[in-house]
Protein backbone atom coordinates (compact mmCIF):
# COMPACT_ATOMS: atom_id res chain seq x y z
CA UNK A 1 0.00 0.00 0.00
CA UNK A 2 2.79 2.31 1.04
CA UNK A 3 4.48 0.97 -1.94
CA UNK A 4 1.22 2.49 -4.61
CA UNK A 5 1.32 5.26 -2.22
CA UNK A 6 4.45 6.23 -3.08
CA UNK A 7 3.90 5.91 -7.32
CA UNK A 8 0.67 8.19 -7.13
CA UNK A 9 3.40 11.13 -5.10
CA UNK A 10 5.34 10.70 -7.68
CA UNK A 11 3.09 10.83 -10.24
CA UNK A 12 1.68 13.40 -8.80
CA UNK A 13 5.34 15.73 -8.57
CA UNK A 14 5.70 14.59 -12.46
CA UNK A 15 2.27 15.74 -12.93
CA UNK A 16 3.47 19.30 -11.57
CA UNK A 17 6.75 19.20 -13.93
CA UNK A 18 4.53 17.93 -17.05
CA UNK A 19 2.00 20.81 -16.62
CA UNK A 20 4.66 23.25 -16.94
CA UNK A 21 6.09 21.69 -19.55
CA UNK A 22 2.72 21.53 -21.48
CA UNK A 23 2.34 25.34 -21.26
CA UNK A 24 5.86 25.86 -22.64
CA UNK A 25 6.14 23.34 -25.06
CA UNK A 26 2.65 22.87 -26.30
CA UNK A 27 0.74 25.97 -25.61
CA UNK A 28 3.74 28.57 -26.99
CA UNK A 29 6.28 26.31 -29.15
CA UNK A 30 9.16 26.30 -26.92
CA UNK A 31 11.23 23.65 -26.31
CA UNK A 32 12.87 22.89 -23.63
CA UNK A 33 15.36 20.19 -22.20
CA UNK A 34 16.52 21.87 -19.01
CA UNK A 35 13.28 21.55 -16.80
CA UNK A 36 14.42 19.06 -14.09
CA UNK A 37 16.49 22.08 -13.56
CA UNK A 38 13.93 24.12 -12.52
CA UNK A 39 12.88 21.06 -10.18
CA UNK A 40 15.62 20.99 -8.82
CA UNK A 41 16.35 24.43 -8.16
CA UNK A 42 12.79 23.93 -6.42
CA UNK A 43 13.61 21.19 -4.46
CA UNK A 44 16.65 22.41 -2.88
CA UNK A 45 15.03 26.04 -1.96
CA UNK A 46 12.17 24.60 -0.47
CA UNK A 47 14.70 21.69 1.16
CA UNK A 48 16.98 24.60 2.70
CA UNK A 49 14.09 27.00 3.72
CA UNK A 50 12.00 24.48 5.90
CA UNK A 51 15.18 21.87 6.93
CA UNK A 52 17.61 24.17 7.44
CA UNK A 53 15.70 27.59 8.13
CA UNK A 54 12.85 25.65 10.03
CA UNK A 55 9.95 27.52 7.83
CA UNK A 56 6.13 26.10 7.48
CA UNK A 57 6.07 23.65 4.49
CA UNK A 58 3.64 26.33 2.32
CA UNK A 59 6.31 28.66 2.54
CA UNK A 60 8.99 26.60 1.01
CA UNK A 61 6.32 25.83 -1.95
CA UNK A 62 5.95 29.25 -2.77
CA UNK A 63 9.67 29.66 -2.42
CA UNK A 64 10.63 26.79 -4.93
CA UNK A 65 7.90 28.24 -7.15
CA UNK A 66 9.39 31.74 -6.83
CA UNK A 67 12.98 31.25 -7.21
CA UNK A 68 12.49 28.75 -9.65
CA UNK A 69 11.14 31.33 -12.00
CA UNK A 70 12.87 34.02 -10.95
CA UNK A 71 15.94 31.40 -12.41
CA UNK A 72 14.33 31.38 -15.42
CA UNK A 73 14.47 34.79 -16.48
CA UNK A 74 18.33 33.74 -16.49
CA UNK A 75 18.06 32.17 -19.66
CA UNK A 76 14.41 33.42 -20.62
CA UNK A 77 15.82 37.31 -20.87
CA UNK A 78 18.50 36.63 -23.57
CA UNK A 79 16.37 33.91 -25.59
CA UNK A 80 12.61 34.92 -25.78
CA UNK A 81 13.62 37.76 -28.52
CA UNK A 82 15.52 34.99 -31.09
CA UNK A 83 14.44 32.34 -32.62
CA UNK A 84 13.58 28.79 -30.93
CA UNK A 85 17.15 26.85 -31.42
CA UNK A 86 18.87 29.32 -29.13
CA UNK A 87 16.22 29.11 -26.17
CA UNK A 88 16.37 25.09 -26.71
CA UNK A 89 20.31 25.67 -26.37
CA UNK A 90 20.86 27.94 -23.48
CA UNK A 91 17.93 25.81 -21.98
CA UNK A 92 20.27 22.44 -22.87
CA UNK A 93 23.26 24.58 -21.22
CA UNK A 94 20.77 26.09 -18.20
CA UNK A 95 20.52 22.81 -16.92
CA UNK A 96 23.97 21.51 -16.98
CA UNK A 97 25.27 24.66 -15.01
CA UNK A 98 22.60 23.89 -12.35
CA UNK A 99 23.70 20.40 -11.69
CA UNK A 100 27.46 21.58 -11.26
CA UNK A 101 26.57 24.36 -9.31
CA UNK A 102 24.69 22.13 -6.96
CA UNK A 103 27.64 19.53 -7.37
CA UNK A 104 29.88 22.34 -5.99
CA UNK A 105 27.24 24.41 -3.57
CA UNK A 106 29.70 22.82 -0.45
CA UNK A 107 27.50 22.56 2.74
CA UNK A 108 24.66 24.13 1.38
CA UNK A 109 23.73 21.70 -0.43
CA UNK A 110 25.32 19.12 0.21
CA UNK A 111 27.30 18.52 -2.77
CA UNK A 112 27.28 15.47 -5.14
CA UNK A 113 26.78 13.23 -1.80
CA UNK A 114 23.12 14.71 -1.63
CA UNK A 115 20.90 17.23 0.94
CA UNK A 116 19.90 15.22 3.70
CA UNK A 117 17.75 15.78 6.18
CA UNK A 118 14.70 17.69 4.79
CA UNK A 119 11.52 16.99 7.10
CA UNK A 120 8.48 14.94 5.39
CA UNK A 121 5.69 16.92 4.48
CA UNK A 122 4.34 15.70 1.17
CA UNK A 123 1.74 13.15 1.80
CA UNK A 124 -0.80 11.57 -0.57
CA UNK A 125 -3.81 14.46 0.37
CA UNK A 126 -1.21 17.42 -0.03
CA UNK A 127 0.23 16.08 -3.25
CA UNK A 128 -3.02 15.56 -4.73
CA UNK A 129 -4.78 18.68 -3.27
CA UNK A 130 -1.65 20.63 -4.81
CA UNK A 131 -2.17 18.82 -8.27
CA UNK A 132 -5.18 19.52 -8.48
CA UNK A 133 -5.45 23.20 -7.85
CA UNK A 134 -1.95 23.72 -10.15
CA UNK A 135 -5.10 21.78 -12.99
CA UNK A 136 -7.37 24.23 -12.56
CA UNK A 137 -5.07 27.01 -12.40
CA UNK A 138 -3.65 26.15 -15.15
CA UNK A 139 -6.77 26.05 -17.09
CA UNK A 140 -8.08 29.12 -16.28
CA UNK A 141 -4.75 30.39 -17.49
CA UNK A 142 -4.73 28.91 -20.76
CA UNK A 143 -7.96 29.90 -21.32
CA UNK A 144 -7.20 33.86 -20.25
CA UNK A 145 -5.74 36.04 -22.47
CA UNK A 146 -2.33 35.32 -21.93
CA UNK A 147 -3.12 31.24 -22.58
CA UNK A 148 -4.29 32.37 -26.31
CA UNK A 149 -1.68 34.93 -26.97
CA UNK A 150 0.33 31.73 -26.31
CA UNK A 151 -1.13 30.00 -28.73
CA UNK A 152 -1.28 32.44 -31.13
CA UNK A 153 2.72 33.10 -30.88
CA UNK A 154 3.03 29.44 -31.36
CA UNK A 155 0.74 29.20 -34.38
CA UNK A 156 2.38 32.12 -35.84
CA UNK A 157 4.66 34.62 -33.78
CA UNK A 158 4.69 36.99 -36.88
CA UNK A 159 1.21 37.42 -37.29
CA UNK A 160 0.78 37.15 -33.19
CA UNK A 161 3.33 40.31 -33.36
CA UNK A 162 0.98 42.01 -35.96
CA UNK A 163 -2.15 41.50 -34.06
CA UNK A 164 -0.38 43.68 -30.97
CA UNK A 165 0.53 40.52 -29.08
CA UNK A 166 3.91 41.35 -26.96
CA UNK A 167 5.83 38.08 -28.09
CA UNK A 168 9.02 38.56 -26.08
CA UNK A 169 7.06 39.42 -22.91
CA UNK A 170 4.67 36.88 -23.38
CA UNK A 171 7.26 33.65 -23.79
CA UNK A 172 8.76 35.39 -20.70
CA UNK A 173 6.05 34.59 -18.98
CA UNK A 174 4.62 31.73 -20.17
CA UNK A 175 8.36 30.11 -19.42
CA UNK A 176 8.35 31.74 -15.97
CA UNK A 177 4.94 29.93 -15.03
CA UNK A 178 6.05 26.77 -16.52
CA UNK A 179 9.28 27.21 -14.36
CA UNK A 180 6.85 27.99 -11.31
CA UNK A 181 5.18 24.72 -11.70
CA UNK A 182 8.82 22.33 -12.18
CA UNK A 183 9.76 24.30 -9.12
CA UNK A 184 6.55 23.40 -6.94
CA UNK A 185 6.61 19.61 -8.15
CA UNK A 186 10.39 19.72 -6.94
CA UNK A 187 9.62 21.21 -3.66
CA UNK A 188 6.83 18.13 -2.95
CA UNK A 189 9.48 15.63 -4.56
CA UNK A 190 11.94 17.05 -1.77
CA UNK A 191 9.74 16.52 1.32
CA UNK A 192 8.55 13.29 0.16
CA UNK A 193 11.92 11.64 -0.46
CA UNK A 194 13.64 13.66 2.45
CA UNK A 195 16.60 13.38 0.19
CA UNK A 196 17.84 15.02 -3.13
CA UNK A 197 20.58 14.49 -4.88
CA UNK A 198 21.79 16.80 -8.14
CA UNK A 199 22.11 13.67 -10.35
CA UNK A 200 18.18 12.93 -9.23
CA UNK A 201 17.81 16.43 -11.75
CA UNK A 202 19.76 15.23 -14.87
CA UNK A 203 18.89 15.50 -18.49
CA UNK A 204 17.02 12.04 -18.33
CA UNK A 205 14.13 13.90 -15.80
CA UNK A 206 13.83 16.30 -18.66
CA UNK A 207 13.70 14.17 -21.12
CA UNK A 208 10.63 12.43 -19.05
CA UNK A 209 9.07 15.97 -18.99
CA UNK A 210 9.25 16.37 -22.59
CA UNK A 211 8.17 12.85 -23.65
CA UNK A 212 5.34 12.94 -21.93
CA UNK A 213 3.72 16.43 -22.84
CA UNK A 214 5.03 15.14 -26.95
CA UNK A 215 3.64 11.84 -26.40
CA UNK A 216 -0.38 13.22 -24.58
CA UNK A 217 -0.20 15.90 -27.22
CA UNK A 218 1.16 19.33 -27.93
CA UNK A 219 -1.49 21.65 -27.39
CA UNK A 220 -3.82 19.10 -25.18
CA UNK A 221 -3.62 20.33 -20.84
CA UNK A 222 -5.66 16.79 -20.52
CA UNK A 223 -3.89 14.50 -22.94
CA UNK A 224 -0.74 15.44 -20.71
CA UNK A 225 -2.22 14.67 -17.75
CA UNK A 226 -3.28 11.24 -18.83
CA UNK A 227 0.12 10.71 -20.94
CA UNK A 228 2.16 11.50 -17.28
CA UNK A 229 -0.05 8.71 -15.53
CA UNK A 230 0.57 6.27 -17.40
CA UNK A 231 4.42 6.84 -18.39
CA UNK A 232 4.91 7.46 -14.74
CA UNK A 233 3.01 3.79 -13.70
CA UNK A 234 4.45 1.74 -16.80
CA UNK A 235 7.99 2.00 -16.25
CA UNK A 236 6.95 0.63 -12.31
CA UNK A 237 5.40 -2.27 -13.45
CA UNK A 238 8.63 -2.92 -15.79
CA UNK A 239 11.06 -2.76 -13.54
CA UNK A 240 13.47 -4.97 -14.80
CA UNK A 241 13.84 -3.57 -17.82
CA UNK A 242 14.89 -0.53 -16.30
CA UNK A 243 17.88 -0.06 -18.32
CA UNK A 244 15.54 0.55 -21.36
CA UNK A 245 13.36 2.85 -19.48
CA UNK A 246 15.29 6.10 -21.02
CA UNK A 247 15.85 3.97 -24.91
CA UNK A 248 11.82 3.68 -24.81
CA UNK A 249 11.28 7.19 -23.81
CA UNK A 250 13.71 8.41 -26.72
CA UNK A 251 12.23 6.22 -29.04
CA UNK A 252 8.47 7.61 -27.88
CA UNK A 253 9.72 11.39 -28.61
CA UNK A 254 10.79 10.49 -32.32
CA UNK A 255 8.23 7.78 -33.19
CA UNK A 256 5.71 10.05 -31.93
CA UNK A 257 6.65 13.39 -33.77
CA UNK A 258 7.26 11.17 -37.11
CA UNK A 259 4.08 9.30 -37.04
CA UNK A 260 1.85 11.10 -34.94
CA UNK A 261 2.84 14.58 -34.29
CA UNK A 262 -0.44 15.92 -32.64
CA UNK A 263 0.23 12.88 -30.06
CA UNK A 264 -2.62 11.37 -27.94
CA UNK A 265 -4.91 13.81 -28.30
CA UNK A 266 -3.98 16.84 -30.29
CA UNK A 267 -5.17 19.66 -29.28
CA UNK A 268 -8.41 17.80 -28.02
CA UNK A 269 -9.42 18.20 -24.32
CA UNK A 270 -11.53 16.62 -21.91
CA UNK A 271 -13.45 18.54 -20.38
CA UNK A 272 -16.66 18.10 -17.87
CA UNK A 273 -19.01 19.76 -20.40
CA UNK A 274 -17.62 17.15 -23.14
CA UNK A 275 -17.72 13.78 -21.09
CA UNK A 276 -21.60 14.65 -19.75
CA UNK A 277 -22.40 15.20 -22.98
CA UNK A 278 -20.20 12.36 -24.46
CA UNK A 279 -22.17 9.59 -21.69
CA UNK A 280 -25.21 11.75 -21.94
CA UNK A 281 -25.15 11.58 -26.35
CA UNK A 282 -26.99 7.83 -26.45
CA UNK A 283 -29.69 9.30 -24.60
CA UNK A 284 -30.29 12.70 -26.13
CA UNK A 285 -29.94 10.61 -29.72
CA UNK A 286 -33.17 9.53 -28.54
CA UNK A 287 -34.77 12.57 -27.77
CA UNK A 288 -33.86 14.41 -31.04
CA UNK A 289 -35.39 11.66 -32.79
CA UNK A 290 -38.64 11.80 -31.28
CA UNK A 291 -38.66 15.38 -32.72
CA UNK A 292 -38.25 17.86 -29.80
CA UNK A 293 -34.89 19.61 -28.48
CA UNK A 294 -33.10 19.10 -31.81
CA UNK A 295 -31.47 22.58 -31.44
CA UNK A 296 -30.32 22.21 -27.56
CA UNK A 297 -26.60 21.15 -27.77
CA UNK B 1 58.55 30.34 -16.91
CA UNK B 2 55.01 32.23 -17.18
CA UNK B 3 55.59 32.37 -21.06
CA UNK B 4 56.10 28.82 -21.51
CA UNK B 5 53.32 27.76 -19.43
CA UNK B 6 51.00 30.21 -21.61
CA UNK B 7 52.04 29.07 -24.77
CA UNK B 8 51.37 25.42 -23.17
CA UNK B 9 48.09 25.76 -22.22
CA UNK B 10 47.65 27.97 -26.10
CA UNK B 11 48.69 24.72 -27.48
CA UNK B 12 46.47 22.70 -25.63
CA UNK B 13 43.53 24.88 -26.16
CA UNK B 14 44.34 25.00 -30.15
CA UNK B 15 44.37 21.11 -29.78
CA UNK B 16 40.65 20.32 -28.41
CA UNK B 17 39.70 23.52 -30.13
CA UNK B 18 40.28 21.45 -33.41
CA UNK B 19 37.95 18.88 -32.05
CA UNK B 20 35.71 21.12 -31.38
CA UNK B 21 35.53 22.52 -34.84
CA UNK B 22 35.14 18.99 -36.62
CA UNK B 23 31.18 18.91 -34.42
CA UNK B 24 30.89 22.75 -34.75
CA UNK B 25 31.59 22.74 -38.56
CA UNK B 26 28.72 19.90 -39.21
CA UNK B 27 26.24 21.13 -36.94
CA UNK B 28 26.67 24.81 -38.43
CA UNK B 29 26.45 23.21 -41.60
CA UNK B 30 23.38 21.45 -41.02
CA UNK B 31 21.71 24.09 -39.39
CA UNK B 32 22.43 26.32 -42.38
CA UNK B 33 20.38 23.98 -44.30
CA UNK B 34 17.65 22.83 -42.48
CA UNK B 35 17.26 25.96 -40.29
CA UNK B 36 17.23 23.43 -36.77
CA UNK B 37 20.00 22.94 -34.17
CA UNK B 38 20.27 18.91 -34.54
CA UNK B 39 20.91 17.60 -30.85
CA UNK B 40 21.26 14.01 -32.33
CA UNK B 41 24.92 15.16 -33.35
CA UNK B 42 26.68 13.98 -30.49
CA UNK B 43 25.00 10.15 -31.45
CA UNK B 44 26.75 10.72 -34.47
CA UNK B 45 30.22 11.43 -32.86
CA UNK B 46 29.40 8.17 -30.61
CA UNK B 47 28.76 5.90 -33.16
CA UNK B 48 32.64 7.18 -34.42
CA UNK B 49 33.80 6.64 -31.09
CA UNK B 50 33.14 3.29 -30.57
CA UNK B 51 32.89 2.12 -33.75
CA UNK B 52 36.41 2.92 -34.47
CA UNK B 53 36.96 1.44 -30.55
CA UNK B 54 35.35 -1.89 -31.99
CA UNK B 55 36.83 -1.75 -35.30
CA UNK B 56 40.68 -1.06 -33.69
CA UNK B 57 40.19 -3.24 -30.71
CA UNK B 58 38.62 -6.35 -32.50
CA UNK B 59 39.72 -6.60 -36.44
CA UNK B 60 43.10 -6.57 -37.06
CA UNK B 61 43.24 -3.05 -39.32
CA UNK B 62 45.68 -0.98 -39.35
CA UNK B 63 45.13 2.65 -37.80
CA UNK B 64 44.49 4.68 -40.33
CA UNK B 65 42.08 2.44 -42.63
CA UNK B 66 40.12 1.73 -39.21
CA UNK B 67 39.65 5.05 -38.57
CA UNK B 68 38.50 5.59 -42.50
CA UNK B 69 35.84 3.11 -41.89
CA UNK B 70 34.65 4.43 -38.61
CA UNK B 71 33.97 7.70 -39.31
CA UNK B 72 32.24 5.68 -42.80
CA UNK B 73 30.07 4.53 -40.34
CA UNK B 74 29.22 7.69 -38.55
CA UNK B 75 28.02 9.01 -41.57
CA UNK B 76 26.05 6.20 -42.63
CA UNK B 77 24.48 6.30 -38.95
CA UNK B 78 24.00 10.56 -39.92
CA UNK B 79 22.34 9.75 -43.54
CA UNK B 80 20.09 7.29 -41.91
CA UNK B 81 18.82 9.58 -39.17
CA UNK B 82 17.89 11.74 -41.76
CA UNK B 83 16.46 9.31 -43.61
CA UNK B 84 13.68 7.95 -41.27
CA UNK B 85 13.27 10.61 -38.91
CA UNK B 86 13.64 14.19 -40.38
CA UNK B 87 12.62 13.10 -43.91
CA UNK B 88 9.18 12.69 -43.02
CA UNK B 89 8.94 15.94 -41.18
CA UNK B 90 10.82 17.77 -44.01
CA UNK B 91 8.03 16.66 -46.18
CA UNK B 92 5.16 17.77 -43.60
CA UNK B 93 6.75 21.01 -43.67
CA UNK B 94 6.31 21.30 -39.56
CA UNK B 95 7.61 23.67 -37.95
CA UNK B 96 11.31 23.90 -36.06
CA UNK B 97 9.64 22.48 -32.80
CA UNK B 98 9.29 19.34 -34.36
CA UNK B 99 12.93 18.54 -35.93
CA UNK B 100 14.33 19.84 -32.26
CA UNK B 101 11.75 17.28 -30.59
CA UNK B 102 12.81 14.58 -33.33
CA UNK B 103 16.71 15.54 -32.45
CA UNK B 104 16.90 15.39 -29.03
CA UNK B 105 14.95 11.91 -29.16
CA UNK B 106 17.43 10.67 -30.98
CA UNK B 107 20.11 11.68 -29.11
CA UNK B 108 18.61 10.10 -25.96
CA UNK B 109 17.35 7.13 -27.61
CA UNK B 110 21.41 6.34 -29.10
CA UNK B 111 22.76 7.36 -25.22
CA UNK B 112 20.66 4.58 -23.62
CA UNK B 113 20.75 2.21 -26.28
CA UNK B 114 24.47 2.06 -25.74
CA UNK B 115 23.93 1.83 -21.97
CA UNK B 116 21.32 -1.24 -22.39
CA UNK B 117 23.31 -2.78 -24.90
CA UNK B 118 27.24 -2.52 -24.55
CA UNK B 119 27.33 -1.25 -21.27
CA UNK B 120 27.95 2.60 -19.62
CA UNK B 121 31.51 1.18 -19.03
CA UNK B 122 34.48 3.83 -19.76
CA UNK B 123 36.52 1.63 -22.58
CA UNK B 124 40.43 2.95 -23.13
CA UNK B 125 41.43 3.16 -26.79
CA UNK B 126 44.45 0.64 -27.43
CA UNK B 127 47.45 2.80 -27.85
CA UNK B 128 47.74 3.23 -31.37
CA UNK B 129 49.87 6.08 -31.30
CA UNK B 130 52.21 5.90 -28.21
CA UNK B 131 51.84 9.19 -25.89
CA UNK B 132 55.13 10.21 -26.56
CA UNK B 133 55.78 14.35 -26.55
CA UNK B 134 57.10 16.10 -29.22
CA UNK B 135 59.31 18.56 -27.36
CA UNK B 136 59.18 21.91 -29.33
CA UNK B 137 61.37 23.94 -26.75
CA UNK B 138 58.60 25.55 -24.85
CA UNK B 139 55.80 23.53 -25.30
CA UNK B 140 55.44 19.96 -25.73
CA UNK B 141 52.69 18.06 -27.17
CA UNK B 142 51.68 14.30 -27.23
CA UNK B 143 52.11 12.64 -30.95
CA UNK B 144 48.03 12.16 -31.11
CA UNK B 145 47.74 15.99 -30.52
CA UNK B 146 49.41 16.83 -33.59
CA UNK B 147 48.23 14.08 -35.89
CA UNK B 148 44.38 14.62 -34.57
CA UNK B 149 45.11 18.81 -34.81
CA UNK B 150 46.10 18.18 -38.34
CA UNK B 151 43.92 15.66 -39.32
CA UNK B 152 40.98 17.86 -38.55
CA UNK B 153 42.35 20.54 -40.52
CA UNK B 154 43.23 18.47 -43.25
CA UNK B 155 39.40 17.35 -43.50
CA UNK B 156 38.31 21.38 -43.12
CA UNK B 157 40.42 22.40 -46.09
CA UNK B 158 39.14 19.65 -47.89
CA UNK B 159 35.49 20.57 -46.79
CA UNK B 160 36.28 24.21 -48.05
CA UNK B 161 37.31 22.70 -51.28
CA UNK B 162 34.38 20.87 -52.02
CA UNK B 163 31.69 23.56 -51.11
CA UNK B 164 33.33 26.50 -52.59
CA UNK B 165 34.64 24.27 -55.77
CA UNK B 166 31.96 21.74 -56.71
CA UNK B 167 28.79 21.67 -58.42
CA UNK B 168 27.07 20.10 -55.24
CA UNK B 169 28.71 22.17 -53.07
CA UNK B 170 27.52 25.05 -55.35
CA UNK B 171 23.88 23.89 -54.62
CA UNK B 172 24.97 23.44 -50.78
CA UNK B 173 25.64 27.23 -50.84
CA UNK B 174 22.29 28.24 -53.04
CA UNK B 175 20.20 25.88 -49.95
CA UNK B 176 21.76 27.83 -47.35
CA UNK B 177 20.21 31.15 -48.54
CA UNK B 178 16.95 29.21 -49.54
CA UNK B 179 16.19 25.19 -49.93
CA UNK B 180 13.03 25.60 -51.26
CA UNK B 181 14.46 28.15 -54.18
CA UNK B 182 16.64 25.75 -54.64
CA UNK B 183 14.96 22.81 -55.11
CA UNK B 184 12.77 24.75 -57.60
CA UNK B 185 16.03 25.54 -59.27
CA UNK B 186 16.52 21.88 -60.00
CA UNK B 187 18.87 21.13 -57.25
CA UNK B 188 18.01 17.61 -55.80
CA UNK B 189 16.90 18.57 -52.35
CA UNK B 190 16.98 15.13 -50.79
CA UNK B 191 20.20 13.71 -52.01
CA UNK B 192 21.65 17.46 -50.67
CA UNK B 193 20.47 17.28 -47.84
CA UNK B 194 21.39 13.36 -47.45
CA UNK B 195 25.00 14.55 -48.48
CA UNK B 196 24.95 17.11 -45.77
CA UNK B 197 24.29 14.51 -43.42
CA UNK B 198 27.12 12.19 -44.50
CA UNK B 199 29.44 15.26 -44.60
CA UNK B 200 28.28 16.12 -40.93
CA UNK B 201 28.26 12.76 -39.84
CA UNK B 202 31.53 11.97 -41.26
CA UNK B 203 33.54 15.07 -39.44
CA UNK B 204 31.51 14.12 -35.74
CA UNK B 205 32.67 10.48 -36.77
CA UNK B 206 36.51 11.99 -36.45
CA UNK B 207 36.39 13.94 -33.62
CA UNK B 208 34.41 11.00 -31.33
CA UNK B 209 37.29 9.01 -32.58
CA UNK B 210 39.80 11.85 -31.38
CA UNK B 211 38.33 12.01 -28.35
CA UNK B 212 38.14 8.37 -27.76
CA UNK B 213 42.03 7.86 -28.10
CA UNK B 214 42.10 11.63 -26.18
CA UNK B 215 40.35 10.44 -23.22
CA UNK B 216 38.09 6.61 -23.17
CA UNK B 217 34.77 6.66 -25.10
CA UNK B 218 31.47 6.27 -23.07
CA UNK B 219 27.92 6.90 -23.74
CA UNK B 220 27.64 10.14 -22.50
CA UNK B 221 30.77 11.43 -24.35
CA UNK B 222 27.61 13.34 -26.95
CA UNK B 223 27.23 15.77 -23.94
CA UNK B 224 30.55 17.23 -25.52
CA UNK B 225 28.53 18.41 -28.24
CA UNK B 226 26.66 21.69 -26.28
CA UNK B 227 30.34 22.81 -25.95
CA UNK B 228 30.23 22.68 -29.48
CA UNK B 229 27.10 24.17 -30.05
CA UNK B 230 28.40 26.50 -27.90
CA UNK B 231 31.10 27.27 -30.15
CA UNK B 232 28.59 27.59 -33.56
CA UNK B 233 26.84 29.83 -32.00
CA UNK B 234 30.32 31.92 -30.51
CA UNK B 235 31.37 32.06 -33.78
CA UNK B 236 28.03 33.24 -35.61
CA UNK B 237 25.47 30.06 -36.27
CA UNK B 238 25.02 28.55 -39.44
CA UNK B 239 28.31 30.34 -40.92
CA UNK B 240 31.56 27.54 -41.32
CA UNK B 241 34.44 29.91 -40.59
CA UNK B 242 32.56 31.40 -37.76
CA UNK B 243 32.23 27.60 -36.21
CA UNK B 244 35.56 27.17 -36.68
CA UNK B 245 36.77 30.76 -34.98
CA UNK B 246 34.30 29.91 -31.88
CA UNK B 247 35.61 26.44 -31.49
CA UNK B 248 39.18 27.50 -31.58
CA UNK B 249 38.73 30.80 -29.16
CA UNK B 250 36.57 28.45 -27.08
CA UNK B 251 39.12 25.78 -27.14
CA UNK B 252 41.70 28.13 -26.13
CA UNK B 253 39.42 30.04 -23.39
CA UNK B 254 38.96 26.67 -21.76
CA UNK B 255 42.55 25.38 -21.39
CA UNK B 256 43.40 28.91 -19.22
CA UNK B 257 40.65 29.25 -17.37
CA UNK B 258 41.31 25.43 -16.44
CA UNK B 259 44.85 26.04 -15.89
CA UNK B 260 45.22 29.51 -13.88
CA UNK B 261 41.60 29.82 -12.56
CA UNK B 262 39.87 26.21 -11.68
CA UNK B 263 38.54 23.06 -13.83
CA UNK B 264 35.36 23.16 -12.14
CA UNK B 265 34.55 26.42 -13.51
CA UNK B 266 35.41 25.54 -17.14
CA UNK B 267 32.06 24.40 -17.59
CA UNK B 268 30.31 27.04 -16.14
CA UNK B 269 32.26 29.63 -18.13
CA UNK B 270 30.91 28.03 -20.99
CA UNK B 271 27.47 28.15 -20.17
CA UNK B 272 27.98 31.79 -19.24
CA UNK B 273 29.45 32.58 -22.89
CA UNK B 274 26.88 31.38 -24.15
CA UNK B 275 24.36 33.33 -22.10
CA UNK B 276 26.64 36.77 -22.67
CA UNK B 277 27.20 35.98 -26.33
CA UNK B 278 23.02 35.44 -26.89
CA UNK B 279 22.71 39.20 -24.92
CA UNK B 280 25.29 41.10 -26.62
CA UNK B 281 25.51 39.81 -30.38
CA UNK B 282 23.05 36.72 -31.06
CA UNK B 283 24.63 36.59 -34.37
CA UNK B 284 28.20 35.89 -33.01
CA UNK B 285 31.29 37.23 -34.62
CA UNK B 286 30.86 36.45 -38.02
CA UNK B 287 27.01 35.65 -38.53
CA UNK B 288 24.49 37.93 -38.45
CA UNK B 289 21.20 37.33 -36.80
CA UNK B 290 18.41 37.23 -38.97
CA UNK B 291 14.56 37.42 -38.04
CA UNK B 292 12.26 34.88 -39.39
CA UNK B 293 10.75 36.36 -42.77
CA UNK B 294 7.47 36.34 -44.25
Amino acid sequence: MAYIQGVMIIICVNLMGVLGVSLLTGFTGMFSFGHAAYMALGAYTSAILVGRLGMPFVVGLLAAAAFAALASVIIGYPTVRLVGDYFAIAALGFGEATRLILDNGGSLTGGARGFVGVPKHTTLPIAILIVILGAILMRNIINSRFGRSFVAIREDKLAAEAMGINTARSRMLSLAISAAYAGVGGSMFAHYLTFLQPVMFDINKSTELAATVVFGGLGSMTGSIIACIILTSIPEIFRPFYLWRMVFYGLALVTTIVLRPQGLLGSFEITLEGTRRFLTAPFRRRVSAGGGARWQS
Amino acid sequence: MILSRVLQQLVNGLSIGSIYALIAVGYSLIYSILRFSNFAHGSFLVVGAYAGFFIVTAMSIPFIPAVLLAILTAGLAAVTTERVAYRPIRERNSPTLYFIIASMGIAIFCEHTIVATIGPKFRTYPRVLAATGVDLGLVSMSKMDVMAAFMAFLFLIVLQYFITRTKQGCAIQAASYDLQAAGLMGVNVNRLVGTVFLIAGILAGLSGVFLGMKYTVYPQLGYLTIKAFVAAIFGGLGSLPGAIAGSLLLGVMEAFIAAFLSSQLRDLFVFSLLIAVLLVKPGGLMGKYVEEKV
